[in-house]
C-alpha cells in the first residue's frame, strides 16, 4: 500500500515543483473534464495553452490579465505571510476603481489629463483600498473581529456601492439610462506600452510593485518581523515585535495595491465606470499568490498561469462551445492540486506492506 | 396586522438556510475543524438539487441531491485537510472557489427556470388566524430544521457521543489517547456539516426562490460561518441568529416594495453590514470568545506523532 510518511525534514526540490506539479495535475484533470463532456482534448488544451501565446497581440492580451493579478497578489502574499486571511481583495479593487473613476469623472473636462492627473487618479484608487482594507484592519485590530468574514462582507458591500453609484450619482447623462459612467477622455487613460495592444502601463506597475514586494520582505526589518509574526506569533512577541502594526502594515499593502489594480482597470482596459469591472481578479489573486508560494517573484510566474486560464476561458466559448464559466473551474482545481501536492513537500510516498 | 403574517412567514423562509447552514456548521467546527467551503457547498447543493428536481420531477429526489453533493465536497476537503494536512483555511477557500465556479458552469443550461414547489400545511393549525399562515403552512424541512437545533443542542450537551466530539474538538491529544478514533470522529462531522450545507443550498433553489439564479446564494455561507461565532457555538443561539438575519433579508425587500426612498442597493448591503457589526459586537470580548471556541478549532491533528 502507499504511505505517507513525514520527512526529517521539509523538501526544497518539492517546494518548487509542487506549483508545477499542480499545474500538469489540473491540466490533467482539464483533459479528463473535456473527454467527459465529449470536447477534443487535444483541441482543448491547444486552446488553454497554445492559442493565448500564439502571437504578440495574444500576449499583449496576457499582460492585460496578469497586470491586475499580478498588483494583487503581491499584496496578498505579503498580507498571507504575516497569517491575516485578507480575502475581500475584490472588494478593494471595486473601491480603489469608484475612488479612481469619480476623481476622473470629476476634474475631465475632455482636454485636460497626462501624466500628473493620472497619477493622482491612480492615487486616488490606492487611497480607496486602503481606506476598505484599513476597515478589516480597525475592526480587527480594535474588536478582535474575525478579518476573513469582515474583509469578504465588504466585498458585497462594495459591489453594491458601485452598482448604486453607476446607477445613480455617476451615471452618463447622456447614455440613454444605460447604468455606466461616460467614456474617460484619452487624455486620462493609461498609455499604452506596446502600440497597437491594449497593453498598458498596468504591467509595469505590477512588476514594480512585484520588486518592490521582494525587497520589502528579504531585505527590511519591517518586512522580516511581519514575517516573524506570521510564522511563529510567540517568538515576535518575545522579540517584542507588533503584532498590531504587522496587521496594518500587510492589510494597508494589500488593499492599496488592490485598489491601484482597480484603478488601473477602470483608466485601462475598461475606460468608464461599469457595474461589473472584475471578472473574479481579487478571488482568482488568492489563488495567484498560494501558488506562486507567497513569494512576490514567484507570482509573477503564477499570475502568468492564471492569465492564461481566463484567455482560455474566454477563447472556449468561441472555439469549443463551452461556457467561460469554465475557468471557474479551472481555479479551483488548480488551488486544490496545489495543496495536495505541497503535502509533498513535508511528507514522502513509500510503498510498504 | 394582515400584514404581519406573510412577514413572519417569510422571515422563517429566509432564516432556513442559514439555520440549516449554521448548525451544520456548529457540529463541523465543535470537532475542531473549520470549513470555509460552506458558500461553494451550498452553491453546489443548490444547482444539483434544482437539475435533480427538474431531471426526476421529484422535490425529495432533488433535496437528496443536494445533500449527497454537499457531503461529497466534504468529504474531499477532510481527506486533505483530517488525513494529508493541508491548511483548513486555504482549503475550504479552494471549496468555495469551486463550487462558485462549477456551479455557475452546471447552472447555465438551469437559467431563469423556475419551479413550482407543492402546498405544505399542518392540518387545523394552519386554519388559525394568523399565526396559520405565518407558522404552520410551511415546507417540512421548516420544521425539520428547528428539530433539527433541538436534536443537536440535545446530542452535544446531553449525549455520551456528542461530549466525545466536544473532547476531539477542545483537546484531540487527550480524547486520542483515552482511545478514541480522532479523524474518524473528524471526518463524519466535517461530512455532517457538508450535509447540512447541502441541504440548506437544495432549500434555497427548491422552496425559497424556487429558481436557479447564478450565485444565488449571495454570501448566505459566510454569513452562516459568521454565525457560528455570533452564537458562541450554542444550537440554539444559532437559530435565533438564523431568524434575526432572515428578518433583515425581508424587511429589506419589504422597504423596497413599500417604495421606502432608499436605492434597493443601499438596502441590499444591510445584511452584509449587520454580519459585520455582529461580529463586532460579539468579538469584542476576546476573553468571551477564547473561552467559549472550540480550543483545536483550525489546528491539524496527526495521531502517528
Amino acid at each position: 500500500m502507499l504511505r505517507l510518511e513525514r520527512r526529517p525534514r521539509p523538501s526544497t526540490l518539492m517546494a518548487w515543483c509542487s506549483p508545477l506539479l499542480a499545474v500538469l495535475l489540473t491540466a490533467l484533470c482539464g483533459t479528463v473534464l473535456f473527454l467527459a463532456v465529449g470536447k477534443d482534448p487535444i483541441a482543448s488544451l491547444r486552446v488553454f495553452f497554445f492559442e493565448p501565446i500564439r502571437d504578440l497581440q495574444a500576449w499583449a492580451e496576457i499582460g492585460v490579465k496578469v497586470a491586475p493579478l499580478l498588483t494583487i497578489a503581491v499584496g496578498l502574499s505579503i498580507c498571507f505571510r504575516a497569517n491575516v486571511f485578507n480575502i475581500g481583495a475584490e472588494g478593494q479593487l471595486v473601491i480603489g476603481a469608484i475612488t479612481a473613476g469619480a476623481l476622473v469623472l470629476y476634474l475631465d473636462d475632455g482636454s485636460n489629463g497626462g501624466f500628473g492627473l493620472i497619477t493622482l487618479a491612480l492615487l486616488a484608487g490606492v487611497a480607496g483600498g486602503m481606506v476598505w482594507a484599513g476597515i478589516t484592519a480597525l475592526l480587527r485590530d480594535r474588536f478582535n473581529a474575525n478579518e476573513i468574514l469582515v474583509s469578504l462582507m465588504l466585498v458585497y458591500v462594495a459591489e453594491l456601492l458601485l452598482s448604486y453609484l453607476v446607477h445613480g450619482a455617476l451615471i452618463d447623462p447622456d447614455g440613454f439610462g444605460f447604468p455606466q459612467s461616460r467614456l474617460f477622455s484619452d487624455g486620462w487613460l493609461l498609455p499604452s506600452v506596446l502600440s497597437g495592444t491594449r497593453l498598458h502601463i498596468g504591467i509595469i506597475l505590477a512588476l514594480v510593485a512585484a520588486v518592490a514586494g521582494w525587497l520589502y520582505l528579504t531585505r527590511s526589518f519591517s518586512g522580516f518581523k511581519l514575517q516573524v509574526g506570521g510564522i511563529a506569533p510567540m517568538a515576535a512577541r518575545y522579540a517584542g515585535f507588533s503584532s498590531r502594526r504587522s496587521l496594518w502594515i500587510s492589510l494597508l499593502v494589500s488593499g492599496g495595491l488592490a485598489g491601484l489594480a482597480g484603478a488601473a482597470e477602470v483608466m485601462g482596459p475598461i475606460g468608464q465606470l461599469t457595474p461589473s469591472i472584475s471578472p473574479g481578479y481579487g478571488f482568482a489573486a488568492i489563488i495567484v499568490a498560494f501558488v506562486g508560494r507567497l513569494h512576490p517573484l514567484g507570482v509573477i510566474f503564477s499570475s502568468f498561469i492564471m492569465a492564461l486560464f481566463y484567455i482560455g476561458g474566454e477563447l472556449s466559448q468561441s472555439r469549443l462551445g463551452m461556457p467561460s464559466a469554465i475557468t471557474g473551474i479551472f481555479q479551483g482545481i488548480l488551488l486544490f492540486a496545489l495543496l495536495a501536492c505541497d503535502v509533498l513537500i513535508h511528507n514522502r510516498l513509500r510503498w510498504s506492506r | 396586522m394582515d400584514a404581519l403574517a406573510p412577514l413572519l412567514a417569510s422571515t422563517i423562509i429566509a432564516g432556513t438556510p442559514l439555520m440549516l447552514a449554521a448548525l451544520g456548521l456548529l457540529v463541523n467546527e465543535r470537532s475542531g475543524v473549520i470549513n470555509l467551503g460552506s458558500e461553494g457547498m451550498m452553491l453546489m447543493g443548490a444547482i444539483t438539487g434544482f437539475a435533480t428536481t427538474v431531471a426526476l420531477g421529484s422535490f425529495s429526489f432533488g433535496f437528496l441531491a443536494g445533500a449527497l453533493v454537499g457531503m461529497l465536497m466534504a468529504a474531499f476537503f477532510a481527506w486533505l485537510t483530517i488525513w494529508l494536512g493541508a491548511n483548513q483555511v486555504a482549503t475550504g477557500l479552494a471549496l468555495s472557489l469551486f463550487g462558485v465556479g462549477a456551479s455557475a458552469y452546471l447552472g447555465l443550461p438551469y437559467a431563469g427556470e423556475s419551479l413550482l414547489p407543492p402546498k405544505f400545511g399542518i392540518p387545523f393549525l394552519q386554519d388559525l388566524p394568523i399565526i396559520g399562515q405565518a407558522f404552520f403552512r410551511h415546507h417540512p424541512l421548516v420544521y425539520g430544521s428547528i428539530a433539527l437545533c433541538v436534536a443537536i443542542a440535545w446530542f452535544l450537551g446531553r449525549t455520551r457521543s456528542g461530549l466525545i466530539v466536544r473532547a476531539v474538538g477542545e483537546s484531540p491529544s487527550s480524547a486520542h489517547s483515552l482511545g478514541y478514533n480522532v479523524r474518524r470522529i473528524r471526518l463524519m462531522a466535517v461530512l455532517f456539516g457538508g450535509m447540512c450545507c447541502g441541504l440548506a443550498g437544495a432549500f434555497m433553489s427548491l422552496v425559497y426562490t424556487p429558481l436557479w439564479v447564478e450565485g444565488m446564494v449571495a454570501g448566505r455561507g459566510w454569513i452562516a460561518l459568521a454565525l457560528t461565532t455570533f452564537a458562541t457555538w450554542r444550537p440554539f443561539r444559532v437559530m435565533a441568529g438564523a431568524y434575526l438575519f432572515g428578518g433583515i433579508t425581508i424587511l429589506t425587500y419589504h422597504m423596497q416594495a413599500m417604495g421606502v426612498p432608499i436605492a434597493s442597493q443601499l438596502l441590499s448591503m444591510l445584511p452584509y453590514i449587520a454580519t459585520i457589526v455582529v461580529l463586532v459586537l460579539i468579538s469584542r470580548n476576546a476573553m468571551w470568545i477564547r473561552l467559549n471556541m472550540p480550543a483545536s478549532l483550525g489546528k491539524y491533528f496527526n495521531p502517528n506523532n
